[in-house]
């Protein structure tokens, strides 16, 4: 009786994730086959998946570092700033809009500073790439920070006591040896990038060719009628997504 | 030669040695927690002492003004449990302290199936190094080490990771492996049978 209940509530909850889901890709017709390659939705591509790549890279750049300090630094307030990463991932996106556009927006915090500068960020790529960062990195940098603790460090000894220096032993021990983690934080990071609406919309607002990636496109055009579009674009994005998720768990499985 | 009179305050207590070594194999025998790993540590530069002075064959690897880190020591350590790269097959373990020294892949290639050779393991070239046995990763472990021509080998219980079956006969194996290269030799254990084994040299720490 009770293994009946366990098993009729965890099916509930799967059939309500996957049945949405599954609607929305038999909503695939010609029409919606046709409109994905229509201008408007090849522009939200070609803009979500530079972006994405973009936003991809530099957290990789920063944020491998940050997660290395986090996994072998002792220092005071640690535990904060492991906090403070992990923060993005609980906070609303539009909070994280809100909060880039007072500090880095036309009249925020560094508005007058980069003004002088000659530099405008909301409202343009640049903001994309920033709330996709801002949004995304964590999931990086919980995994990597993860993976790279998890190495051995005599192992790390050994190569230096054979002569190759801390940063060539990083980079032929170290990155190896995490790369599962490495490489499943990368993928979850970019999917988590390419699937961005709330602070992408609230600090790089919604302009064709400029801020309007995929999801804000799938808004756009569910808005303006064009369910075609927004259906088209919604079945790519599962897609993707579905790929991700299985090469994560392909990654997970080679640690 | 190595020449080396240090300090380091550890957890428990301030670790102190001196100590004159020249060819040969010397055993230091203590029991765990007396701080031969860290003397080994301290040789290696994978730890720096709080005072006091390491000097080999004339260089000076540390003193109140050098710290030389231990990618500059040319010192063949062997770890414990070995230490091989997972990733790595036995010929790419062996082949890393070349490989550090930008040793094209031919002259690598070459002295790595020398070394393997002369430790009768050249069958192991191709194989991963978590499906070999533990003697077999101990000699991988020593050509790897040896093969960087070190000016001093350090061994850290180098049979303690072997079950006891195995001990006995890869220790004999070891004495002979050692007086064949015949670099000087730092070997720290706790097991009495280890200092039987090596008679010349040995001293005790508490």
């Amino acid at each position: 009786m009770t293994r009946a209940a366990v098993a009729i509530l965890a099916a509930v909850l799967l059939a309500f994730i996957v049945i949405p889901l599954a609607g929305l890709v038999g909503h695939l017709g010609p029409n919606e086959l046709a409109a994905i390659t229509s201008p408007s939705a090849l522009l939200a591509l070609r803009l979500s998946f530079m972006t994405t790549l973009i936003a991809l890279a530099v957290t990789l750049v920063l944020g491998t570092p940050l997660a290395y300090i986090l996994a072998r630094a002792d220092f005071p307030g640690r535990k904060i700033v492991d906090a403070l990463v992990d923060l993005p991932i609980v906070i609303p996106p539009a909070v994280a809009g809100l909060a880039l556009l007072l500090v880095f927006g036309r009249n925020g915090t560094f508005g007058p500073f980069l003004r002088s500068m000659g530099i405008t960020l909301s409202f343009t790529t640049a903001a994309v790439v920033m709330a996709q960062v801002f949004v995304s990195s964590p999931f990086y940098v919980r995994a990597a920070r993860g993976g790279l603790a998890q190495v051995d460090r005599q192992l790390e000894a050994a190569s230096l006591t054979l002569g190759m220096g801390p940063l060539r032993t990083f980079a032929f021990v170290t990155i190896p040896l995490a790369a599962p983690s490495l490489l499943g934080g990368a993928l979850l990071c970019w999917a988590r990038a390419l699937g961005e609406f709330g602070a992408t919309i609230m600090f790089a607002g919604n302009l064709a060719g400029v801020s309007q990636t995929l999801p804000l496109a799938v808004y756009l055009n569910l808005e303006s009628g064009n369910l075609p579009v927004a259906t088209a674009l919604s079945v790519a994005l599962i897609f993707v997504s579905l790929i991700v998720i299985s090469l994560v768990r392909l990654a997970e499985h080679r640690r | 030669m190595l020449e080396l009179d240090v300090r380091k305050r550890l957890r428990e207590f301030t670790f102190e040695m001196q100590l004159s070594l020249e060819r040969g194999v010397t055993v230091v025998v203590g029991p765990s927690g007396s701080g031969k790993t860290t003397l080994l540590r301290l040789i290696a530069g994978l730890e720096r002492p709080d005072s006091g002075h390491i000097v080999l064959d004339g260089r000076t690897l540390f003193d109140e003004h050098t710290f030389i880190p231990p990618h500059r020591r040319d010192v063949g350590y062997v770890f414990q449990e070995y230490a091989l790269f997972p990733h790595l097959d036995v010929a790419a373990n062996v082949g890393y302290g070349l490989r550090a020294r930008h040793v094209s892949a031919a002259d690598r290639s070459e002295r790595v199936e020398r070394m393997l050779d002369r430790l009768e393991i050249a069958q192991l070239a191709h194989a991963r190094v978590t499906e070999i046995s533990g003697g077999q990763r101990q000699r991988v472990a020593l050509a790897r080490a040896l093969i960087i021509e070190p000016r001093i080998l350090l061994l850290d219980e180098p049979l303690s990771a072997l079950d006891p079956s195995t001990r006995v006969r890869v220790r004999g194996e070891l004495r002979d492996i050692l007086d064949r290269v015949g670099v000087p030799t730092l070997l720290v254990t706790h097991d009495e049978d280890d200092r039987a084994a090596f008679p010349l040299r040995s001293l005790s720490i508490a």
